[in-house]
């Protein structure tokens, strides 16, 4: 398109054209943390499904495990059923207000050590200098053209990248199905078809996310740079550049010769070459720094070549930094952590983590649920008494098939029986078998005298095996008249 | 106007020509991948086209190559559904219906197969509840105990195939009471004191001189159908005249009608609408409505009861299902 060039004027373009990012690598105290956390978090993440987890002969024995089909979510002992969903609505809940906590006290950690599109794009880029070399040498190839050894190293970077991403894939679906069971199926071409496409979707999506998109993902499509910016406080710890004793920027030569005008920054552009997002920290706080504290580390060791304090860069709070600038002193990072705001969040938090592990332990794990027949809502039997039907639904949520008691009671003269059995003469509790995890369907018969008008009376469940009523339902004796 | 195109200087592309109030337009070419949409949506167009009906024409739509059609998707759906059934329904038709209970899974299917089938031939006068609509309306209730010719799955299954009162029909169930009014077999007084007895034995008055004169009458005229005591024949579709419920009403006025008049209630027979399998579904879920007679006896409760819901589950129904 040529014509649309302009004869000489600057060429108008409606986005900044990517400046692709060639970090190099950097050695230090934060690169060795988010390496500790890149193995624990991948570990966590691959590991998982393969933990088996004995529940007997009825329940799987995968320790995590969400089986859509059968709509059950299991994690470790705790087994959730649909209508209990809301303990995952919690759980998220508690990761939204673990992120208020983790953003007012430490920033965007989530972003700098956590996130999988940092840690995935960390991964992809040591892969690139173990195929490519370090910065310079990627800078040099991306120049050269294309040959042989290009297009060598070129394929077995992708490759490997290629490689890294199916396993993520391949991991992913492992949580919705007995993992070495699905294995084997998957290989041998019987697995269901929505896992082949969400393998191959999520291959595509970690190989052009972790290794094409990269810091774009975060600067123009993730919301949680917007967000975060809006929960960070004065108070929050951020990666700064200290340019009130940075500045003026100049060599160790030029200081020497003028040591009133230049400051400790040696301009030696090591903070800009580690960055992962390509940014310069000296510009200030911006929304392209994911908070990695690589630049920490890479200015730490040139401080220490040339023999000056380290923390050039470092985490500080706004606040602090204000007095510190000053010549202020500042309070130890503790306390700045410890502050009311962090304090309430954590208490939030933890009360609803509190809450649902209350819950958990007390929930009920055997429960009835009745309805009553609509049309008729009561029988005339030729006897003269009078009839009301039901349909139970008993819910068995325990992994073994159990022997239930139901009983009714609060109506006088009041028989109970089950559909498909002959009406007995006087019967106010039936027991039934529910298979192991699972619901069972009951017709239900109550036949009762025929004078008192509608009367509210109970139903309720337990366990053969136990002496405690697990559930009771209340439930209207419906009779001619009113 | 199109001699006016020229160049624009700071964008360097070309403007279509036109020209107002020294208000110029670019020629700025579509962007490419705007293009490739349009081009692919009119191939899409007419390929589709081609293969699928899409002109209206007078009558119906050009058919398309393919053939395709909504109905024909649903025929599809339909046949592939009566195919899985099948098994079912051959099972069905194979074993003494009399066993029925015996098979909770087969049992459970052909209620479910008979709630649906009895909400096509059945609600216009049983009621969408087979509650009769309300009692006394002459439809009787399918739920209570309460049986003119027979309430074991056998006797229902035969009303069904066979019908009640079809005259075309040899094997149709049949007795017809008299009109005893109407032919002048009573006096009306006599009806009076025949209804008087009738309510005492089923409970619904006090002992009266009439009732007792009722009771000569009913001895003479009505015992040889409705038994000595009152309580019917099922051979013949006699009630029972002594328990709580009455297909025509209690009242006074409902009984010296029916004695008056006589009742003639038809039901038409489905033997040779419906197939034998639709048939036999109708009846095990008729007879699962509460009222069902020669059941399992209580005493084997807990495992019929169990076996049902186990049943339920294989069918698809309960199981690991949440459906409350
Ligand atoms: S900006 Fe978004 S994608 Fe990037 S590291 Fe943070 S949370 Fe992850
Ligand atoms: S500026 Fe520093 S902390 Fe921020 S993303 Fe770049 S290297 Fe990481």
């Amino acid at each position: 398109m040529s014509s649309l060039k302009p004869a000489g004027g600057p060429e108008i373009q409606l986005y900044e054209s990517r400046k692709e990012v060639f970090p190099k690598a950097v050695d230090g105290f934060y690169r060795r943390l988010k390496w500790g956390i890149m193995a624990i978090t991948l570990a966590i993440y691959y590991i998982t499904p393969w933990i088996r987890w004995d529940r007997g002969p009825h329940a799987p024995d995968q320790a995590v495990l969400v089986d859509l089909a059968n709509r059950r979510f299991y994690m470790f002992n705790i087994e959730i059923w649909p209508h209990e969903f809301y303990y995952v609505a919690g759980l998220l809940v508690m990761a939204g207000i673990g992120l208020f906590l983790v953003t007012s006290a430490v920033g965007r950690a989530w972003c700098g050590y956590a996130c999988p599109q940092t840690v995935w794009t960390d991964l992809f880029q040591h892969v690139e200098r173990f195929v490519d070399g370090d910065r310079n040498a990627q800078f040099r190839l991306k120049d050269a053209p294309w040959g042989p050894q290009k297009i060598f190293k070129r394929l077995s970077k992708w490759a490997i990248w290629l490689f890294i991403a199916f396993w993520t894939g391949g991991a992913w679906i492992m949580y919705f199905a007995d993992a070495p069971t699905l294995t084997v199926d998957f290989w041998t071409g019987q697995a269901a078809m929505v896992a082949y496409a969400t393998v191959g979707i999520l291959t595509a999506i970690t190989f052009i996310f972790g290794g094409f998109m990269r810091e774009q993902v975060c600067v123009y499509m993730c919301p949680w740079p917007r967000i975060q910016t809006a929960m960070m406080d004065e108070k929050s710890l951020l990666v700064t550049y200290k340019d009130w004793r940075g500045e003026e920027r100049g060599s160790v030569k030029k200081a020497k010769a003028n040591p009133d005008i230049y400051g400790d920054c040696v301009d030696c552009n090591q903070c800009v070459a580690v960055c992962p997002t390509g940014i310069d920290i000296r510009e200030g706080p911006q929304i392209g720094c994911i908070t990695c504290a690589l630049c920490i580390d890479a200015c730490d060791k040139v401080m220490g070549q040339v023999g000056r304090p380290r923390g050039l860069i470092d985490y500080i709070t706004a606040d602090d930094a204000e007095a510190e600038a000053k010549g202020a002193e500042t309070p130890p990072t503790w306390k700045t952590l410890l502050r009311p705001r962090t304090l309430v969040y954590f208490g939030v938090w933890a009360a609803i983590g509190l809450a649902m592990l209350f819950t958990l332990g007390n929930r009920t794990r055997l429960d009835i649920a009745v309805q009553h027949d609509r049309n008729p809502v009561y029988v005339q039997l030729a006897g003269g008494e009078i009839r009301n039907s039901y349909t139970a639904k008993i819910r068995n949520m325990e992994s073994r098939p159990r022997e239930v008691e139901i009983a009714i009671s609060g109506l006088e003269g009041a028989t109970l029986w089950a559909g498909g059995t002959a009406r007995p003469d006087t019967q106010t509790k039936l027991t039934t078998k529910v298979a192991a995890d699972s619901v069972a369907k009951v017709r239900l018969f109550v036949a009762g005298p025929r004078e008192g008008g509608k009367q509210a009376y109970k139903m309720s469940v337990r366990g053969t095996d136990e002496d405690a009523v697990t559930d009771i339902e209340e439930l209207f004796f419906e009779r001619p008249g009113e | 106007m199109a001699d006016n195109q020229r160049i624009d200087e700071p964008t360097g592309t070309q403007t279509v020509g036109h020209e107002w109030d020294g208000i110029e337009e670019l020629d700025t070419p579509m962007p490419r991948w705007w293009l490739w949409t349009l081009y692919a949506t009119i191939i899409w167009g007419i390929v589709y086209v081609i293969l699928y009906p899409a002109w209206p024409m007078v009558n119906s739509a050009t058919e398309g190559v393919l053939g395709w059609s909504s109905r024909g998707d649903l025929q599809q759906e339909l046949d592939a559904r009566d195919k899985e059934l099948e098994p079912i329904r051959q099972a069905l038709v194979a074993g003494d219906i009399n066993t029925l209970y015996e098979k909770p899974e087969l049992m459970q299917a052909a209620i479910e197969g008979g709630r649906s089938a009895f909400k096509v031939h059945c609600v216009q006068c049983h009621g969408t509840g087979a509650d009769g609509i309300r009692p006394g309306s002459g439809y009787p209730n399918l739920n209570d105990d309460e049986w003119l010719w027979g309430g074991d799955l056998e006797a229902i299954e035969y009303t069904l195939v066979h019908g009640i009162r079809n005259p075309d029909h040899s094997e149709t169930r049949f007795s017809q009471m008299p009109a005893f009014g109407r032919d002048g077999i009573l006096s009306s007084a006599e009806i009076s004191d025949l209804v008087s007895h009738i309510r005492v034995i089923s409970g619904e008055e006090e002992q009266s001189a009439s009732a007792t004169r009722g009771a000569a009458l009913y001895e003479s005229n009505c015992a040889v159908c409705h038994g000595a005591d009152g309580t019917g024949d099922r051979t013949q579709g006699a009630p029972n005249l002594t328990d709580a419920i009455s297909l025509y009403g209690i009242g006074r006025t409902s009984l010296t009608n029916t004695i008056t008049n006589s009742r003639y209630g038809v039901m038409p027979r489905w033997g040779h609408r419906l197939d034998p399998a639709t048939v036999r579904m109708l009846a095990a879920y008729v007879h699962s409505l509460g009222g069902g007679e020669a059941l399992p006896a209580a005493t084997n409760a807990d495992e019929a009861v169990a076996e049902e819901a186990a049943g339920d589950q294989a069918v698809g129904e309960g199981g690991k299902d949440v459906q409350s």
